[in-house]
């Protein structure tokens, strides 16, 4: 019998019901985890997501086919069944259920454990064989719960508010800002947004999620405008003339990267907090635990290493080769 | 520690100076003073030997975490730095304690001289009662490789903002052979009594490079050149009958050179002499290769052998203290008239002479004496104001060093390997390597002179090619060819090449030449023959 997923240039495929699962080759049919650059690419024939994912794919990929498939709610596509489950990485990220035969396959796309108040918290899969990401499988990335990381964010913006200073926080448009935005005390001061993240907030909120209010950096905004504000900005616009509108300002970034202080040096920031969407090291493995799955296939990260952490935990592991964001992206995909 | 950690943080994340002496300066006036000392000992280089070797501290920290020990390993190129990786690696503390630093620095010393087996028990005992944050420093201080990116200056800057004190007189007090063991906070900072150390020398006086022309110095007449002597810049103190030597790194290294102590019959009480101390050629009067001195460095006792045929020798730049007066405020000119006179006193066997002077009327003729610097062993050409005071550190426009260019060869990259600390997650260590027929025969191993968007592209560049991995090196398809610079060419029979080069760095990324473009063997022997 052949195996319920394979792995091709393409990406992941499921020959039973003739679909790709975040491929990043153009395809017929793809099955996609979330709207994430890496994950939901341009080309494809037809896409299949979350309802809570398909508006950002639209603003995002443009005019694209694309079909719902709710939470837990199945469908039939060829000899497979096919379902898609919170993955907890930002609004209407999915894991993806593939069953052939009573045999039972989950992709887990990006994930985390920790409910962050936004995104719908992720849920264990039960399955036979789990193909998951591994960002940060190594030991060292252990992440500190998000009331604390946030509670950090607060008193570093009052801190900056009382020295007359702006908080620029870089942080990742698509899900990283917003659950920032969700998590902080936005009510302590006036809160500025790039235009790349004011346009994700915009499309979740027409969706429902409750995001709190935010001001839209525009080219009239002038140091002055809105003192002591903290500004949510891609990372890519730290350190950039469009940063420096904003007068003496302090400069944040929100990622799993910060937990390393040669990359906290690198990135010569005022301020990092560890801050992920993906799962750490507790989080991997307790995920993985929790499926039951006696196989398990490594995907993008420290795979080589963890792969071996894995198969020394009596599992019998493999690794994928994908083009998803890795190591080699990082600060961009954390 | 919890206080010392926050500043270690501070420090460690900013590039900003004011940043960095303000945090210093609010340490250096609210913690304790036992702790201030210890803070100011431990920035300023005099950090206690290991106490644990960071592979035992690896292999407890992998038993208390319940992790196998290659995880750890494969963690840590990671991170790029052990401590750290098993400051992450180690379970959430047990119990919350904080005790100062100075009460931590009093534990290891007492923990030193203790079995091996009460080390590891204390250790976990001090991992359980501590946060996160702190083992990191922790951890740096057991193992000896406690450093943070501070300079003496800065150090001095905050502790003048702290105290009040005029920052040149702190400069000096805080230089020589003190440890908070052996001072306090009043005695060291606070003291007006000059004499309370006759071995503490002054804070060296040190130049910029020379980047525009010569000739925009001005009257070549304004300036005193000499050569820039590759050796070991050093002061001799003779004081209350007592000879002590200093290297520039703040090294007391009076007993590595005996071949120096005559100095202290041959110079009179109360002189300060600022120099370099050289491996000198007797039968040719000039001192040997840099490389004759480095086999003396290494040892605690010098073999007599060693002495015969690489004896030491100070050649002197500067008078800084006569009949036990400061004459650093002097001009230069005075303060040489006064070395030259003290100088020709000295019988012919003393091993100590003036550096001497250049003769030149133009800087052009200057600048054909400093061509030839290098057949004199010599780094290049020092120009200093006639008139410039003594200064305390790196001050512009007073004194200029005006260096040799640097040798150059066009080399493959052949093996790669990730950095550390703020490199950790690039590959910025690289092995590079010149043609010996078909061959490629490595030679020299670089780090520095890419910008940061050079080391990326390569970075991503040798995750695609790797063609062989030996632990953390990765060897990579010989593609890549990069023009090294280096200060100096030598034989040395440990080295595949038979070649060692000095100081050598990528000055350029040649994306313009092939592999097969890059230079031989049969080249970098011409440079050897030339300059070796």
């Amino acid at each position: 019998m052949a195996p319920v997923l394979s792995f091709t240039p393409e990406g992941i495929y499921c020959p039973a019901g003739d679909f790709h699962i975040d491929p990043w080759r153009p395809v017929a049919r793809a099955v996609i985890t979330h709207g994430h650059a890496d994950h939901a690419r341009p080309g494809h024939g037809s896409y299949l997501a979350t309802p809570q994912a398909a508006p950002v794919m639209r603003h995002r990929l443009g005019d694209i086919r694309i079909d719902t498939l709710a939470y837990g709610a199945t469908r039939r596509i060829g000899a497979a069944t096919l379902s898609l489950h919170p993955a907890g990485h930002l609004p209407g990220s999915a894991q993806v259920r593939v069953e052939v035969a009573g045999e039972v396959w989950v992709v887990s796309g990006d994930y985390k454990i920790e409910p962050d108040g936004l995104a719908e918290p992720f849920e264990p899969v039960p399955c036979h064989a789990f193909i998951s990401e591994c960002t940060f499988g190594l030991p060292v990335f252990r992440w500190r719960p998000q009331a604390e990381v946030m509670a950090a964010i607060d008193a570093w913006w009052a801190e900056n508010r009382a020295a007359g200073r702006v908080s620029i926080l870089g942080a990742y448009s698509l899900g990283k800002a917003q659950r920032l935005l969700a998590g902080i005390d936005a009510g302590a001061g006036p809160v500025l947004t790039h235009g790349a993240v004011e346009a994700t907030n915009e499309v979740l909120r027409a969706q429902g999620y409750a995001l709190p209010g935010t001001i839209r950096v525009t080219p009239e905004t002038k140091p002055g405008d809105h003192p002591g504000a903290l500004v949510l900005a891609p990372p890519a616009a730290l350190g950039t003339p469009w940063a420096r509108r904003f007068g003496p300002a302090s400069a944040g970034f929100a990622s799993g990267w910060m937990q390393l202080r040669g990359v906290r040096r690198r990135r010569g920031m005022d301020r990092g907090f560890v801050l992920s969407d993906h799962a750490d090291w507790d989080g991997l493995n307790t995920a993985i635990r929790a499926t039951g799955a006696e196989r398990v296939f490594v995907t993008h990260g420290y795979t080589a290493v963890f792969r071996r952490w894995l198969e020394s935990q009596g599992l019998d592991a493999g690794i994928v080769a994908t083009e998803f964001g890795g190591e080699e992206t990082e600060g961009e995909v954390a | 520690m919890r206080r010392f950690a926050r500043l270690f943080d501070t420090l460690d994340r900013t590039t900003r100076t004011n940043a960095k002496v303000a945090a210093l300066a609010e340490y250096l006036t609210g913690a304790p003073e036992e702790d201030r000392l210890w803070a100011i000992a431990l920035l300023s280089g005099r950090r206690p030997r290991r106490v644990v070797a960071s592979a035992r501290l690896r292999d407890w920290a992998a038993e208390r975490a319940g992790l196998p020990l290659w995880l750890v390993e494969e963690s840590y190129p990671v991170v790029g730095d052990l401590a750290e990786t098993i400051a992450l690696i180690l379970p959430p503390p047990l119990r919350g304690e904080d005790r100062s630093l100075a009460e931590w620095m009093d534990w290891l010393a007492a923990l030193r001289p203790q079995p091996e087996a009460a080390h590891k028990a204390a250790v976990l005992e001090a991992w359980d009662g501590m946060a996160a944050q702190d083992r990191l420093v922790f951890n740096k201080l057991l193992t000896g490789g406690f450093r943070v990116g501070v300079s003496a200056g800065l150090v001095t800057r905050a502790l003048s903002q702290a105290t009040g004190i005029e920052a040149p007189k702190l400069a000096h007090r805080l230089m020589g052979d003190w440890t908070p063991a052996t001072t306090s906070w009043d005695r060291l900072i606070l003291s007006e009594d000059p004499a309370d150390d006759l071995s503490r020398p002054y804070p060296f006086c040190l130049a910029h490079p020379l980047e525009d022309p010569a000739a925009d110095l001005g009257a070549p007449g304004d300036w005193l050149a000499e050569w820039k002597w590759d050796g070991i810049r050093g002061q001799a103190i003779r004081r209350g009958g007592e000879l002590y030597l200093w290297s520039r790194g703040e090294d007391l290294i009076t007993p590595r050179f005996p071949d120096l102590a005559p100095l202290a019959d041959f110079l009179p009480d109360g002189t300060v002499i600022d120099g370099e101390i050289l491996a000198w050629d007797r039968a040719a009067d000039r001192p040997l290769a840099f490389a004759r001195l480095q086999t003396r460095l290494g040892r605690k006792t010098v073999p007599k052998k060693l002495l015969a045929e690489a004896p030491a020798r100070l050649l002197a730049y500067d008078l800084l203290e006569q009949e036990g007066t400061d004459l650093r405020p002097l001009p230069l000119e005075e303060r040489r008239l006064r070395l030259d006179r003290l100088l020709q006193q000295l019988p012919a066997e003393a091993p100590l002479a003036a550096s001497p002077l250049m003769e030149f009327g133009t800087w052009d003729e200057l600048g054909a004496q400093r061509a030839a610097a290098r057949s004199h062993h010599a780094e290049g050409l020092m120009l200093k104001h006639r008139a410039s005071p003594y200064h305390a550190g790196r001050r512009r426009g007073d004194w200029w060093k005006w260096k040799l260019e640097p040798l150059r060869i066009d080399a493959v990259l052949l093996y790669a390997q990730a950095g550390h600390g703020r490199r950790a997650t690039l590959f910025t260590d690289f092995t590079f390597a010149v043609w010996d027929g078909p061959e490629l025969v490595p030679f020299a191993k670089a780090y520095s002179g890419l910008t940061d968007a050079e080391f990326a592209e390569i970075t991503a560049w040798v995750r695609r090619n790797t063609r062989d991995r030996f632990g953390p090196v990765r060897q990579v398809a010989p593609q890549h060819v990069f023009e090294i610079a280096f200060e100096g060419i030598r034989e040395s029979p440990r080295h595949k090449s038979g070649i060692a080069l000095r100081f050598p760095r990528m000055a350029r990324w040649r994306r313009d030449k092939a592999a097969a473009e890059a230079s031989t063997l049969t080249e970098l022997r011409a440079l050897l023959d030339l300059y070796g």
